[in-house]
């Protein structure tokens, strides 16, 4: 039996038994759903209905009608993508990071979190599904014999890496999370009695038992797997942001890209992540198994990634000015005292200045500051990919392609529309799927349950 | 000689655990067990050898590594090669920093989804496969041991299985 220091603090509070794990992480499915439940379901359905409208516009008619013009032709919607694919980072980095790393807190979350990765990818995966203009060409996109004497892509392009990454990451994460969910369809599927739901979960569950061989094999291919995804994870959000980085604009052709963009995609996936734990914690009452610790660490991670980004920013204005080169230096200057200073100011507040605030306990153990935190993250780092693409191009080498950018309503619609979708998918995960692995709960129990715990320091105490 | 099997079912994993090296250094052969979680070194007590699945996906990954090198040769160097942005392809090595992101992607694709396609397989996990656990309540909170055994030692099994802590003894 592993034994865990009784000074780190329990992961799963109250005097849980394993029957009792089981039943917390089944109420949210056996039970009626609460009405808030439906409330969030129906704003999120709205707002999904209206994407879709603005999304059959756009097909319809072109992307035309969108904000978008011939200086400014990257705007909202491959900030959107930047920004969903980075959200989905979190998801991957809790699940096998973590789990390389032996974090056990990991595994009241990591559930939600790679749920959270997928919805996440198939949004950002409209918005580049989109901009190509006629999206029903869109399989031109991959390596296909075709008419045009066999005219192949060209894998000299980021952009084609892109496709390769983005669809080997939603692929394989989506794997990971189906094989983590096998065990806990099982447990749901042995205690059903209505007919239709032991069908369903059957279904689900693949027939799974609980063999020893069956876990031992289990085991290494959720560590094999959390092996392959953690450079994958690097690799895709590396390639996203070489789509910038190999192309000659200034401002976008800097070596710090890779880094810089995956720091961010953690620090906004984790936003991400806190805000829809701390929704799903109150709902479902999960208070016992996603505790206050929890959230503390992931603010930990904030504050460490958030730091991380704020010294790329500083460190891309030191070399523009060290460069020498003037368009360089303009681009930055640019930024922050141009027609968008708004949103370089927005960018700069959100993710430099307030993730700073987590430096005292008391702030990063409250989960109301926490929840709003959660959100500023988010919008602070929606603007950074908005001030990486439209600033930049709004201010070009040419002084008479210089336009400006307003969205329109398609790009809004479109944008609500996702998250929408997004919330949609999650609302009905947490209502049909086991939203916490109860299976790796279990086997932590012993080492991180509050009544262990409490029994080693009460053992401990009489030796003396 | 008839044979028998017994289902020992356990309320918590340390006597699971210390019956299972019990039977075993007893020369007991222990058929399976079902556990509601993976319990760490119970498949080296009751003598389940380590699963080679991962040699697989190493197999599958290098796989996908060849295959992409080949793609890309074939399509960028041998077909068809373009100049794009003054970007000859006039031979792989040449090209190959901009071929590194796809060889690497195509490698952890053919790796992940062969191991797991490899491990529905070999388990059996496939959409509408019947429960494996003899009992449901093994995917919950109770842990089962299967024995199979001469009906004469069957007994002494019994007996060391109670000793050690089984809640329940049923033969099938």
């Amino acid at each position: 039996m592993q034994h865990e220091s009784e000074i780190r603090e329990p992961l799963i509070l109250g005097h849980k038994s394993y029957h009792e794990i089981s039943e917390d992480i089944v109420r949210p499915i056996e039970g009626k759903a609460s009405k808030y439940w439906y409330m969030l379901l129906t704003v999120a359905i709205l707002c999904f209905t209206w994407g879709i409208c603005c999304l059959c516009y756009t097909i319809g008619t072109g992307i035309g009608v969108w904000g978008s013009n011939n200086g400014v032709d990257w705007a909202w919607d491959i900030t959107n993508f930047v920004w969903w694919i980075g959200i989905g980072h979190a998801g991957t980095l809790i699940s096998a990071v973590l789990l390389l790393f032996r974090q056990k807190w990991r595994m009241a979350i990591n559930r939600s979190a790679e749920a959270m990765t997928i919805f996440a990818v198939m949004c950002a995966a409209i918005f580049v599904l989109l901009h190509t203009g006629r999206p029903w060409l869109d399989y031109w996109l991959f390596p296909l014999p075709n008419q045009f004497g066999s005219l192949w892509v060209n894998f000299n392009s980021p952009l084609m890496w892109d496709v390769f990454a983005v669809s080997t990451y939603f692929s394989v994460s989506l794997v990971f999370w189906y094989t983590g969910l096998i065990p806990d369809f099982a447990m749901i599927r042995d205690r059903q009695v209505k007919p239709f739901a032991k069908k369903m979960y059957s279904l689900l569950s693949f027939g799974w038992g609980g063999s020893a061989r069956h876990w031992s094999r289990f085991e290494e291919v959720s560590l094999v797997l959390a092996g392959l995804s953690t450079p994958l994870v690097f690799s895709v959000h590396s390639i996203v942001s070489m789509d910038f980085a190999t192309s000659v604009v200034p401002g976008w052709h800097t070596t710090i890209f890779p880094p810089y963009f995956v720091a961010g995609a953690v620090f906004s996936g984790f936003a991400m992540v806190s805000t829809l734990l701390l929704i799903m914690r109150k709902i479902y009452r999960l208070e016992n198994y996603i505790t206050i610790k929890h959230m503390e660490y992931m603010n930990i991670v904030i504050i460490v990634t958030g730091s991380i980004v704020g010294v790329a920013y500083l460190t891309e204005l030191f070399i523009s000015w060290y460069s020498g080169v003037e368009y360089e230096q303009y681009a930055f200057l640019n930024r922050a005292t141009g027609p968008y200073w708004w949103a370089y100011a927005a960018m700069m507040t959100c993710n430099v200045v307030s993730p700073q605030l987590f430096w005292s306990k008391k702030l990063r153990t409250n989960l109301t500051f926490t929840f709003i935190m959660s959100i500023i993250v988010n919008i602070g780092m929606w603007f950074e990919r908005f001030v990486i693409i439209v600033p930049t191009l709004c201010r070009t080498f040419i002084t008479s392609s210089w336009n400006m950018y307003h969205p329109s309503f398609v790009d809004i619609g479109i944008y609500t529309g996702t998250i929408g979708m997004f919330f949609t998918f999650f609302l009905l995960f947490t209502r049909y799927f086991p939203v916490i692995a109860q299976a790796e709960l279990k086997s932590i129990i012993k080492s991180s349950g509050q009544q262990y715990k409490e029994k080693h320091a009460h053992d401990h105490s009489h030796d003396h | 000689m008839s044979k028998s099997v017994i289902h020992a079912i356990f309320d918590d994993e340390e006597p699971l655990m210390a019956s299972a090296k019990t039977l075993r250094s007893q020369g007991i052969r222990i058929k399976d067990v079902f556990t509601p979680f993976p319990v760490h070194g119970l498949d080296a007590a009751i003598g389940v050898p380590r699963t080679r699945i991962a040699i697989c996906a190493f197999i599958y990954g290098i796989t996908g590594t060849c295959l992409a090198t080949w793609m890309m040769w074939y399509m960028m160097v041998h077909d068809w090669p373009t100049d794009v942005g003054g970007k000859p392809s006039f031979a792989y090595y040449m090209n190959v920093p901009a071929f590194i992101p796809i060889t690497f992607e195509a490698t952890v694709l053919c790796a992940a989804h062969g191991m797991a396609i490899t491990f529905f397989l070999r388990s059996w996990l496939v959409p509408g496969a019947k429960a494996k656990n003899p009992d449901p309540r093994t995917t919950d909170d109770k842990f089962l041991m299967i024995v199979e055994t001469k009906a004469e030692s069957k007994n002494n099994i019994e007996s060391l299985l109670r000793a050690g802590g089984a809640s329940e003894i049923h033969y099938k």
